[in-house]
């Protein structure tokens, strides 16, 4: 027929594709064997270099590959004429963009550049800026590529003002980018360095609105995109604390010496070295964890010799320095008294790291009161919601408590599959609470009853409390930092559904616990009291191991030193 | 040669417009012998472009059409007694009320030509009369001062008849008097050409002379091959008919386009740029932060409306510009949604054609890029060319300049069954396809048209500067009064490859009311100054300035229903000009329909299949060799950055 063209049926086609396949896989297997062999052979010579590129060339992805050709390049760098080096340098460079076009997101190949470049005597850093600018013109979130651009931009002492400028280039086109937001993080801080503030510190605060109305505009554009508010987390997000030892108490009962830390550490020959002086004499102790388990911890605990406790001196003072994190703490043991303490209390704002904060609280203000507006315009945008809780949390978590937990219902309705992370935030935000009215009332009786609670934090900031209260919670279990209460002499967590008590062990002064209504299946589970020396009292009733026949003798025989097991 | 012809086809398509060149493809690709033919020397018919002097090559014919006189018709001898025929138009009667203005300087020299020889459309290409091609290929540079200075047509139904001389010149004297703009008693009559350039002082070398920014009338004239003045003014949506098309049978890779870079609306006698997607919305400075919500949950809403009929139903009744009231928006926003998205007016649609027309525009959005549009590189008039050369590819034969006579009908069977073309060669087909300017009078007469009122201007700034000065705009400014409608303002930069560095090239289209000067003026005067020289001083001048405008009306026979022809066979097709909307997606409907009716069954323009599995014949000639010979060669100046098509959810692996 006229102008009909003759086409191959679907089975020639097929047949002829097979056949170029296994054409293909031949070669491949071929030249890669040959890499092999030479390699073997110690043969790093030019050829090796033509047979890696067929191979990589196709498949940029075969990361022995590239480690040959770095052998290979390392070889002829010492044989060569600087004039053969340059041309093979251009060529390698070449190659490599090649096989970037093949897969722009190809680790070995990024990684090959960044050791080519590294090496070179005159790198042309301007062209690669230019080549990052151009791969991220195709595809402005390719990770690899920024790796590569950042990398880039610090070997040629890029001006971070010229970066952050990109990057506004590349926001503008499409502001669902991680990586360009990131990398305004890493920057501003460079930008406008800050005394008294790490690399992770605050910005200035025209700076800081700036950038707030930047990403403000990208919420409210898109308020489902979380690259946005994960920049406005950090933007308002606070630097690490200072470390530091948060409280110091001494018992004469016990001889013992408890410190706690701004964060976990874990203290041992190689580690992290504390000091004891007693009375301003060093003193050698062995520290332990509460637990005593050797593990990072914000609590540790040495024992004191009977001299440096002797109540015959009017006092003795007792001062804790950590050498790595430059801090020290003090306290006094008066004659007479069982005990001494100082601590830092948690009414001051620092002591509960709020997820949001900055220097002044009319920007967090007026960041709740858009965060407001955008959410009577999206009811249902859990970012949104979550935002407006930090907020209110880092401006004032009491006077902010009710509204915070009808929040924390609606974003749970909105958002169910993050129900349990909801409900342990919640939970920590409400004992943060407690411990704050605790604290305003200056007494040392902490009520966590009837708040649903379903995880426990913080116990590192309880060590002066006698009397926990945690019964009408939702808790699973009494953890293992509970042990850092040295003081608690009674404890209440009826009507939880507890299933293990790890963290009621080593409690030197608890006399009385109640554990009724809980889910204690057996005896074993209660194993850890018997190393609670005072514990005379248990309250077991409604729990399943009470229903064991014998239960009550087995128990005696269990833990004969506590006077009366009610089950 | 014409006698080399084959006498026999299977379909035979008149006309090279766009959808006789779309079906041209279609049927070539699907085996049919194709002939495709043009009286014209150029393809696209009313879909053309034109190189600067080629617009100018193209008002002058329209000004000699006129005084064509039919030639004796010698084919009618060759009707048999059992046959009658329907005899074609040789006039077009498609373009009226042509009328052009210049206001740059003219420091026209006799010997400023245009830049190259050859001219892209007016290259006779398969022509089979070799003395004809080498005629259009060099047209005489007399020939281009003479028209450069033209001209207003007037043809019968120009109201402007009335005048004494046929030819009419409004030269805008440069006194720098804006009150002289429209000012008809400046015409000065055609003799005159020579004292005019002669007053003009005359400069040493102007083309050495960039001069900062000005740009003169001999430069336009000098680099003319850089433009590609588009008879129509579309766009494509990315997501349309064409596109689908295009992908479909691989003819994309025929063409390069660009993305329309940004809607712009005029409001309050302001041009400002609309945000429509996500970018522009987060970019925005025009907006308050409540805004930008409120815009993008209404879009969003748009995106997919019918699943949210709680929302819409109760207004289905009401206009669209009603609903938009009921709606969380703010006026300009309103505004905005109304104008420059869905693209409608107060008045025109209802709630659901306006929630459709902004749910295709946003579903076309971000496929090329942050707008719904891309333009094809060298004009519109790339397109049918793309068309006509995959049909070449597939066996069809081209001849430009090629007249038919008549069409010859059978009485009996009352089919079609051949042509007789201008040389008196008989044709015998199966099927015929005629664009609808071929027809006579004979067979128009109950044949009600609308019009197109369209304006061409060069200007030489933008008309929303911005950091680029690349960029792509279509601004659409609303019917100020009742009964008059909206004007589609469509602005191309150089990188276009339509118009020289330093100009940029305006495209207006309306529905016309009145002439398309009268439609499209008031928009003009409201967008752009005149150039004088007098402002060249002040350099703080807001609004672009005109350099030369172009106002003519076109006929839009997209809606004339077959029916209303007088006799046509069964087996004559009618394809219509262009039509008035911004898309392509009439012509490419029109294409499909008239093709299934050609080769019922057929698949539309398949894709080709792939070299490596075309089976080469030892005596059939290799297909990529004949290519070659059937069709220019396409434009190699083409820009990087250009978007070639592709299906971008495939290349995104």
């Amino acid at each position: 027929m006229h102008g009909r063209l003759k086409v191959k049926t679907s089975e020639e086609q097929a047949k002829a594709k097979r056949l170029e396949r296994e054409q293909k896989l031949k070669l491949y297997q071929s030249a890669t064997q040959t890499v092999f062999q030479k390699r073997q052979a110690g043969e790093l010579d030019e050829s090796v270099l033509e047979l890696t590129s067929q191979i990589l060339g196709a498949n940029p992805d075969f990361a022995t590959l590239w480690n040959c050709r770095r052998e290979v390049l390392q070889q002829l760098e010492a044989q060569k004429s600087p004039e053969e080096l340059a041309a093979l340098v251009k060529t390698e460079l070449g190659f490599l963009e090649s096989c970037l076009r093949v897969n722009p997101k190809s680790y070995g190949t990024w990684h090959h550049r960044c050791w080519l470049l590294s090496r070179l005597p005159e790198p042309n850093w301007a062209r690669e800026l230019e080549l990052c600018a151009r791969f991220l013109e195709v595809d402005e979130r390719n990770f690899h590529c920024w790796d590569y651009r950042r990398f880039v931009a610090t070997q040629a002492a890029v001006p971070p003002a010229e970066e952050l400028a990109f990057t506004d280039s590349l926001i503008t086109r499409n502001f669902s980018n991680y990586s360009s937001w990131h990398y305004r993080s890493c920057l501003l801080p460079q930008l406008h360095p800050q005394p008294d503030s790490g690399s992770q510190g605050r910005l200035p605060e025209d700076v800081l609105l700036k950038e707030l109305e930047l990403v403000q505009n990208a919420f409210f554009t898109d308020p489902n995109d979380q690259s946005a508010w994960f920049y406005h987390r950090w933007l308002l997000g606070r630097a690490d604390p200072q470390d530091a030892l948060r409280c110091l108490h001494v018992s004469r009962d016990e001889a013992c010496l408890t410190v706690s830390f701004s964060r976990p550490i874990l203290v041992g020959s190689g580690t992290e070295t504390l000091l004891l002086m007693v009375d301003e004499s060093p003193l050698a102790v062995e520290w332990r964890t509460p637990d005593g388990r050797t593990r990072p911890s914000h609590v540790w605990l040495c024992d004191l010799p009977a001299a440096s406790l002797n109540d015959q001196l009017p006092q003795h003072t007792f001062r804790v320095i950590w050498t790595a994190g430059d801090a020290q703490k003090e306290c006094v043991l008066l004659k007479g008294r069982q005990e001494g303490w100082c601590r830092d209390s948690a009414t001051d704002e620092q002591l509960f790291r709020c997820e949001l904060s900055v220097e002044k609280s009319t920007v967090l203000q007026s960041e709740l009161e858009s965060c407001k507006e955008l959410q009577e315009l999206e009811p249902e945008n859990k970012w949104c919601l979550l935002t407006i809780i930090l907020l209110m949390r880092a401006l004032d978590p009491l006077l902010y408590e009710k509204e915070t937990l009808q929040y924390f219902q609606t974003l749970k309705a909105v958002d169910p599959m993050r129900a349990a992370y909801l409900d342990d935030l919640r939970s920590k935000f409400l004992v943060e609470n407690s411990v704050l009215k605790m604290e305003y009332a200056e007494v040392r009786v902490l009520h966590l009853g009837h708040k649903d609670l379903t995880v426990l934090c913080h116990l590192e900031q309880l060590l002066l409390v006698t009397h926990l209260d945690l019964s009408h919670n939702r808790l699973r279990a009494l953890p293992p930092a509970l042990a850092a209460l040295r003081c608690l002499e009674v404890l209440q967590a009826n009507d939880n559904t507890i299933e293990s008590l790890d963290g009621v062990a080593n409690l030197p002064r608890l006399r009385e616990l109640s554990l009724c209504n809980n889910r204690l299946q057996q005896p074993t589970v209660l194993q850890p009291l018997v190393s609670c020396p005072k514990l005379v009292l248990l309250h077991l009733q409604g729990n399943p191991l009470c229903q064991a026949v014998g239960a009550s003798e087995h128990l005696a025989e269990l833990l004969p030193s506590i006077n009366s097991i009610l089950t | 040669m014409a006698d080399n012809l084959p006498s026999e086809f299977d379909v035979i398509v008149i006309g090279t417009g766009l959808p006789e060149s779309i079906i041209a493809a279609a049927c070539s690709r699907s085996g049919q012998r194709v002939l495709h033919v043009d009286s014209r020397s150029y393809y696209g018919g009313n879909w053309a472009s034109f190189s600067f002097s080629g617009i100018l090559s193209w008002l002058k014919e329209y000004q000699e059409n006129s005084d064509i006189v039919n030639e004796s018709p010698a084919w009618q001898e060759q009707i048999l007694e059992n046959e009658e025929a329907i005899a074609l138009s040789r006039k077009d009667k498609t373009i009226q009320h042509v009328e052009v203005f210049c206001y740059a300087s003219q420091d026209l020299h006799e010997d400023v030509e245009e830049a190259g020889a050859l001219q892209k459309n007016h290259a006779s290409v398969i022509s089979g009369n070799p003395t004809e091609a080498a005629h259009s290929a060099c047209l005489p540079s007399e020939d281009e001062s003479l028209c450069s200075v033209i001209c207003e047509v007037p043809r019968e139904q120009t109201p402007s008849s009335d005048l004494e001389t046929a030819l009419e010149i409004h030269d805008v004297e440069v006194t720098g008097e804006k009150e002289k703009y429209y000012d008809n008693k400046t015409c000065v009559k055609s003799g005159s050409e020579e004292e005019t350039s002669e007053n003009v002082p005359t400069e040493e070398d102007t083309a050495l002379q960039p001069k900062k920014n000005r740009i003169t009338y001999s430069q336009i004239i000098r680099e003319g091959r850089k433009f590609n003045i588009d008879l129509v003014s579309k766009l494509l949506y990315s997501r349309g008919l064409l596109i689908d098309l295009l992908i479909k049978s691989n003819v994309s890779r025929y063409a390069e386009f660009k993305n329309i870079t940004r809607i712009l609306a005029f409001r309050e006698g302001r041009v400002e740029q609309v945000p429509c997607s996500r970018a522009d919305v987060f970019n925005s400075k025009q907006l308050t932060m409540v805004e930008k919500r409120m815009l993008m949950k209404f879009l969003t809403f748009c995106m997919e409306y019918e699943k949210h009929p709680d929302q819409y139903k109760a207004y289905e009744e009401i206009t669209f510009s009603e609903y938009l009231k009921t709606q969380k928006l703010t006026p300009s926003l309103q505004y905005f949604v109304l104008h420059s998205i869905a693209m409608t007016s107060e008045k025109a649609s209802n709630t659901i054609e306006g929630l459709k027309a902004t749910k295709n525009f946003l579903h076309c959005l971000g496929r090329y890029g942050n707008t719904p549009f891309l333009f094809p590189l060298y004009g519109q008039g790339e397109l049918p060319q793309c068309f006509c050369r995959m049909c070449a590819v597939f066996g069809g034969i081209y001849c430009l300049r090629h007249s038919v006579q008549c069409l010859v009908v059978d009485k009996e069977s009352r089919k079609c069954k051949a042509i007789i073309d201008q040389f008196g060669q008989r044709i015998i087909s199966k099927h015929f396809l005629v664009e609808d300017s071929y027809f006579s009078e004979n067979t128009c007469s109950h044949v009600q048209y609308r019009q197109i009122s369209r304006s061409v201007l060069i200007t030489d700034r933008s008309v929303l500067k911005t950091d680029s000065d690349q960029q792509i705009s279509i601004l659409t400014v609303p019917g100020e009064e009742p009964g008059t409608f909206a004007v589609r303002v469509i602005e191309l930069c150089p990188s276009t490859m339509t118009c020289m560095k330093g100009t940029y090239l305006v495209h207006l289209t309306c529905t016309s009311s009145k002439t398309a000067r009268e439609d499209l003026e008031p928009v003009v005067r409201k967008l752009f100054t005149p150039y004088t020289e007098t402002e060249i001083e002040n350099e703080e001048v807001e609004k672009p300035r005109l350099l030369w405008a172009l106002y003519f009306n076109m006929r839009d026979s997209s809606d004339v229903s077959r029916n209303s022809y007088n006799d046509l066979p069964s087996n004559v097709y009618v394809c219509s000009g262009p039509d008035g909307g911004l898309g392509n997606d009439n012509a490419v409907k029109q294409a499909e329909i008239l093709f299934q009716l050609i080769c019922p069954n057929e698949d539309f323009c398949p894709p080709p299949p792939n070299p490596e599995d075309i089976i080469i014949d030892g005596d059939s000639l290799q297909p990529e060799a004949s290519e070659f010979s059937v069709i220019p060669e396409a434009n190699s100046e083409t820009p990087k950055e250009s978007t070639s098509l592709g299906n971008p959810e495939e290349d995104s692996r």
